[in-house]
């Protein structure tokens, strides 16, 4: 069942730019579990709408199938939605996406969704460079079918019945990073200050923006000796930098210390700042990025934060040379090649 | 041996070894007898394999139009001595053998009742051409040549064929006009020639084409309007994507830009594909994957998604000999029930089956109106004797007054117009298909989730008993009224008037059609329709009633097509009869008609 929200509309509620109060970007009231990180990922997405004044029909919202995956309900009640099949919300988000390169596509999956049945169609949308957010909600667990391990699990990850988890985990974002996805960031649900701009990046980035979201599943994997919770990744957290993204046309407010400041400009004209936390890692040097991830897990810390940008993206519309109009607006005089045209190719079968 | 003259009316094989450039010798030698206004069938028997195994093409030669494959080979060239012994024993008695005489032919490979013809091929070859792969292919032309004068085909329309041929490399064809006239000259100076068969101009084909389904459905496609192809590759639907980019590539690139207007899309697979194909028509572009055998049933899950959501698929089933990987370059029509009743739970799907390379196009066209009007997958079921044969084919036709049927999808202005709230999927006018919206369309009206689970009628999450059921129950009224939108069956008489009726569908009709004239000339009368589509059409169960004793001829082990039949209109099974074929090969009017009598017999 999903419950629609009461809108209540307070007076002082702030429009944005586009004249939208931040409840406009919300969706029906969660049935997921109180406490679930999930949630907070959702709040995350609104928040970021919210602030970079996205009109909501701009953006299609896509996911598989998982308590991850029922998210796109709870935020962007004005957008079009489409909750599809396990592991296969690539696929759609890459036709779709070629229908109107106009739009934002915004995809959610689960580690399990993700790591395990939709692992051929993730990496084969990283290596089209679709121009889409995707976001993993990682619990290293499949929470909708109640707790098993999934994937991501970490080796020696202690599972809530007690058991071992005895197999070598996969790295989402550095996997990602292995295949030249064009943008990787980690962050955890339990930090918005650091996961609201990064979604913001993420969808002012012009081709495959990926965000491995570290979220505990309350219910099933948030037992002692689990990597994937609450008190487990706050006490072994750290990050690549303090983030912050400014969108067109806005000033830069925040100083940071001199030395460790960098600005990159992305495609629309939208600025990534950042004041590195880690000497040796650039955010466009992916070489550095992987080994600053594998230092991390060595000390057996789970590293956030941007990982890697590529500034000169260029997307499967791109790489497939199609038209700007978007292909779902181009009319029958634009496609049909007409009965003269067709006379020909009769004449050279003849 | 000496036997009449027989005119425009036999069947020659050409047994060769794959990757020897064999096959475009072979079809110009088929194209130059349709140059020559005489009705042929060229058949390629090819394996799934790349260099060195067996492959065969058959040639038959109709005056009268017969289009399907005939049983008794006339003339066999033989140049593979892996098949010797096979193919020479698959002749006719007084048929030919056209052998490579360079080396002696073996004792044992001598029959009585056939007529030798050594031509020495590759002594030829070798005698003018320094390089082995030159020798290769030209000795195939050579054989041309020497075939050519024996069947007294017109020498001038050959090079005409081969001058166009090599259209694009003209340095080659001084090197093959050379060999086809060693060929030719062998013949004359040492033969006696023409044959009792033979060929002669006549003018029986008019304004037909030789094309291959393949092409046409993926010229159906560019013609409807489609902007997304994505598909994996898999033998015979593979050729269906090499057409679409081919013809993109010439119709489809905007002049000022030279950008494409079309998504060319090579999946990762077929559930990629059809996904792809989801997400494209659920975002308002047409779209289509093309795939077979192991493919479709790769894609089950997804069609069930586009069955409940309602969102149009179209998909172009070249079937192939299955089961598993089956027979992956032969021909049957063996998925039907799997492609009716594709994914899990109570999902029923369009089925459009062409015939021709014309109703591959026309069909193909038709599917993506249906797809959009219906609001779900709809599949045209060809096979690879169609998609990857050439058949003599009406022209494919395009009226420039046809405009695209998009279905019930609401713009902007509507949504403002309305005044109840939209509904995806509310039935606001009694065809059970509800209007939708595609995304970005409206600020603040229409968006709507779209969900595989059950949703009630503003597609809102419910599993309510009452919801689930006013759901599914208006999917089969949905159902009805496709009933109302596909093609009608095709009629072979002008009323039924005999008590037995046959029924067939696809590639089939070839062979049925020349049955059909076999048996009445045996004094056997028969009614007969070629269904086109399921659900099955009205005038498909009036036929039906009007018949005591039905047949149905299909390409399958397990009367597929029949069962459908009896499963869908609840028919008395005693009263459908099968023919049946389903070793690999196009199906034979002798087949067919050896099979009705003994049927006959067997009731009476
Ligand atoms: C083809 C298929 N197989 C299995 C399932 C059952 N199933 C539903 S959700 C799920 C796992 C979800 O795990 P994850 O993606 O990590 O999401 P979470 O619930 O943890 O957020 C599975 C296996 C399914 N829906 N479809
Ligand atoms: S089971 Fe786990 S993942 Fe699912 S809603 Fe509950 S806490 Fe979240
Ligand atoms: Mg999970």
């Amino acid at each position: 069942m999903s419950y629609d929200k009461p809108k209540f509309h307070h007076p002082l509620l702030k429009k944005n730019k586009v004249g939208y109060i931040k409840t406009d970007y919300e969706g029906v009231i969660s049935t997921l579990c109180a406490g679930c990180g999930h949630d907070s990922i959702s709040g995350a997405i609104v928040q970021a709408c919210y602030e970079i004044s996205l009109e909501p029909h701009r953006l299609a919202k896509l996911s598989g199938i998982g308590c991850s995956s029922k998210t796109p309900t709870y935020f962007l009640s004005n957008s079009h939605g489409f909750n599809s099949v396990h592991g296969r919300m690539p696929s759609i988000t890459t036709g779709a996406n070629m229908a109107n390169r106009d739009l934002i596509y915004l995809g959610v999956s689960g580690d399990g969704d993700t790591a395990s049945i939709g692992m051929g169609q993730f990496v084969h949308a990283i290596r089209r460079n679709l121009n889409m957010v995707y976001i993993v909600m990682n619990n290293g667990c499949y929470g909708l079918t109640k707790g098993q391990d999934s994937a991501t699990a970490d080796f020696g990850s202690v599972s809530k019945a007690g058991s071992d988890n005895p197999y070598q985990a996969i790295d989402l974002a550095g996997l990602a990073l292995e295949l030249n996805a064009t943008f990787v960031g980690r962050s955890f649900s339990g930090d918005k200050t650091q996961l609201v701009p990064m979604i913001k990046a993420a969808m002012a980035h012009p081709g495959f923006a990926f965000l491995d979201v570290i979220s505990p599943c309350v219910t099933f994997n948030n037992n002692a000796g689990s990597t994937k919770s609450y008190s487990h990744v706050r006490e072994h957290i750290e990050s690549t930098s303090i983030f912050d993204f400014v969108p067109k046309e806005e000033e830069i407010t925040i100083d940071y210390p001199e030395g460790e400041s960098a600005e990159l400009e992305l495609f629309d004209g939208s600025k990534i700042q950042l004041s590195k936390l880690a000497p040796d890692w650039n955010p466009t040097d992916r070489f550095s990025a992987v080994n600053r991830l594998h230092a991390s897990k060595a000390r057996g810390q789970i590293l956030t934060g941007l990982l890697y940008i590529n500034t000169d993206s260029k997307d499967l519309h791109g790489k497939l040379n199609t038209v700007d109009k978007p292909l779902n607006k181009l009319t029958q005089e634009e496609l049909c090649p007409g009965s003269e045209a067709l006379e020909k190719v009769n004449a050279s079968f003849r | 041996m000496k036997q009449e003259v027989v005119v425009n009316d036999l069947v020659i094989r050409f047994s060769n070894v794959n990757g020897t450039g064999s096959a475009s010798a072979n079809e110009m030698f088929a194209k130059s007898i349709f140059r020559m206004g005489i009705p042929v069938t060229p058949k390629n028997i090819f394996p799934s394999n790349i260099q060195g195994l067996p492959t065969w093409y058959e040639v038959r030669v109709s005056e009268k139009g017969y289009l399907g494959r005939r049983d008794g080979i006339d003339l066999l060239v033989g140049v593979n001595p892996q098949t010797l012994k096979r193919d020479i024993n698959s002749i006719r008695p007084g048929g030919y053998f056209v052998y490579d005489s360079s080396k002696k032919l073996h004792e044992e490979y001598i029959r009585a009742d056939i007529n030798y013809i050594g031509i020495p091929m590759i002594q030829l070859a070798m005698e003018h051409y320094a390089k082995p792969r030159l020798q290769q292919l030209l000795k195939n032309i050579i054989y041309v040549g020497a075939v050519v004068t024996l069947l007294d085909i017109e020498l001038e329309v050959v090079k005409q064929v081969i001058a166009e041929q090599f259209e694009k490399k003209p340095k080659l064809i001084p090197a093959n006009y050379q060999a086809l006239e060693l060929g030719v000259n062998y013949v004359k100076e040492n033969l006696e020639y023409p044959l009792n068969i033979r060929l002669k101009r006549i003018d029986a084909v008019g304004d037909s084409i030789m094309i291959d389904g393949n092409t046409a459905c993926a010229l159906g496609a560019i013609y409807a309007g489609a902007t997304l192809m994505a598909w994996y590759p898999i033998t015979p639907s593979t050729s269906v994507a090499k057409a679409f980019e081919t013809y993109c590539k010439k119709m489809r690139i905007d002049a000022e830009t030279g950008k494409k207007k079309y998504a060319f899309v090579q999946a990762e697979d077929e559930l990629a594909a059809i996904g792809m194909v989801i997400g494209g028509n659920w975002n308002g572009a047409r779209s289509f994957t093309a795939t077979s055998g192991a493919g479709v049933s790769l894609m089950n899950e997804f069609i069930g998604l586009s069955y409940f959501a309602e969102i149009p698929v179209v998909l172009i089933n070249v079937e192939r000999g299955g089961p598993s990987t089956g027979m992956p370059t032969r021909t049957q029509q063996a998925d039907i029930i799997s492609s009716a009743y594709a994914s899990h739970g109570d999902t029923k799907h369009v089925l459009l089956f062409p015939s021709t390379p014309a109703e591959c196009f026309e069909h193909t066209v038709k599917c993506f109106d249906l797809a959009d009007r219906l609001q779900t997958t709809i599949m045209l079921i060809s096979d690879l004797d169609l998609g990857m044969n050439n058949h003599m084919s009406p022209p494919l036709k395009w009226d420039d007054s046809q405009k695209y049927d998009l279905g019930k999808v609401l713009s902007a202005e509507d949504l403002e117009e309305m005044t109840e709230p939209f509904g995806r999927y509310l039935d606001v006018d009694g065809d059970a298909i509800p209007y939708r919206t595609i995304p970005g369309t409206h600020p603040t009206l229409g968006s709507f989730f779209t969900r595989g689970t059950s949703h009630d009628e503003y597609a809102k999450y419910s599993e309510l008993p009452e919801v689930y059921l006013r759901n599914v129950d208006r999917l089969a009224q949905k159902w009805d009224t496709a009933k109302t939108l596909v093609p009608a069956p095709e009629f072979y008489q002008e009323e039924s008037k005999n008590s037995i009726g046959l029924i067939f569908f696809g590639t089939t009709v070839y062979a049925a059609v020349e049955a059909m004239m076999m048996l009445k000339e045996e004094g056997i009368q028969l009614d007969a329709m070629r269904v086109k589509a399921f659900p099955f059409h009205q005038e498909v169960e009036d036929f039906i009633a009007a018949h005591e004793q039905l047949i149905v001829v299909e390409q399958n082990r397990d009367a597929q097509f029949r069962t459908l039949l009896i499963n869908e209109l609840e028919l008395n099974p005693a009263r459908l009869l099968s023919v049946l074929n389903y070793d690999g090969t196009p199906i034979t009017a002798h087949h067919i008609t050896k099979h009705i009598k003994n049927q006959l017999t067997a009731t009476v």
